[in-house]
């Protein structure tokens, strides 16, 4: 099952009307949550809002995310070890306030398991791509080592 | 004042990790692994996301953000009331506004405090980040081109 997000704030009409088209040719089926968008799916379950239970739930039983380049969805993706697709929002398409979802994809790009669509084309290859990905394992980064160790110092100094 | 200090010398938990709902939460969790082997007592908006992660040392306070004032005053004296029940002997926060206020008052009671900017400021720092450089005693940035100095620092990122 292949799990799709638009964050708790927008609807990204974008993304979903291109994931609807390709949700009959995609080897798995597709669950949407789509937020505050207008666009209504055909081919695939769509809810506007899934309760953070659910939510977990649905992210844990997915093989693959795919959503907007939001923190807290690369966060989901990361905590859950599900390979990610992301679509940046677009200040211009009206999509976002600003242009950081764009900053955002292109600091993750590189990142193992993480694979940007710059747009609605790319959005096929990179799903493909997603779905052929192994290697989610619980490698945990040298920078969450070195935070998690500096906490660790400071309670060793300062509880008793 | 010397009766409050006394109380406070008292046997006390060792951490307080306050965040809001949401992507903070996410961290705060990540961040688990710190705390192994500590006496911990959670902080959060929202109290299913803290059952659910497993989490029931947890106490709720109302959320707010800076366009909300009277909701802000309501969160900081919930925010008081837990350290003065849970007296911790440090107080964490990832973020947002509710979490700042726990660090806040934990610093005004005795703990000694510490913010980790979340993640997701990438550009710049919080706002409650910029008030914790003069409120918290540790003020932290995950991101190595925000950092100025000590305040706030540089000291690795969740991701």
């Amino acid at each position: 099952m292949i799990l799709v997000t638009v964050g708790t704030q927008l609807g990204f009409d974008r993304l979903i009307s291109a994931i609807d088209a390709l949700a009959p040719n995609l080897p798995a089926p597709v669950v949407a949550q789509v937020g505050s968008g207008s666009y209504v799916p055909k081919y695939m379950e769509a809810r506007a809002l899934i309760a953070p239970a659910d939510f977990e739930d649905l992210a844990r039983a997915s093989q693959m995310i795919v959503g907007h380049a939001g923190t807290g969805t690369i966060l989901m993706a990361a905590r859950f070890e599900k390979p990610l697709v992301m679509l940046p929002r677009q200040a211009s398409l009206g999509e976002h306030r600003n242009d950081h979802q764009i900053a955002t994809a292109n600091a993750f790009a590189t990142r193992a398991g993480v694979f940007v669509a710059w747009d609605v084309q790319d959005l096929d290859g990179a799903i493909m791509k997603a779905l052929r990905y192994v290697g989610m394992g619980e490698s945990q980064t040298s920078a969450r080592s070195q935070l998690l160790e500096s906490i660790g110092k400071f309670l060793d100094r300062w509880c008793e | 004042m010397k009766v409050l200090e006394a109380y406070l010398k008292g046997k006390r938990v060792s951490i307080l990790a306050a965040s809001s709902g949401g992507g903070h939460w996410e961290e705060l969790m990540l961040l688990k692994p710190a705390f192994e082997g500590r006496q911990v007592h959670y902080v959060t908006t929202d109290s299913k996301i803290a059952e659910y992660h497993g989490v029931y040392s947890a106490s709720v306070v109302i959320d707010c953000n800076q366009n909300q004032p009277l909701k802000s005053i309501v969160c900081l004296i919930m925010a008081i009331r837990v350290i003065l029940k849970v007296r911790p002997e440090v107080v964490i926060s990832t973020g947002a506004a509710p979490g700042f206020f726990c660090i806040f008052a934990g610093r005004l009671l005795g703990a000694r405090t510490l913010w980790i900017d979340s993640f997701a400021n990438g550009e710049e720092l919080s706002m409650c980040g910029r008030l914790s450089k003069s409120v918290a005693h540790e003020c932290w940035t995950q991101w190595d081109h925000l950092s100025l100095g000590t305040r706030p620092a540089y000291r690795g990122s969740i991701l």
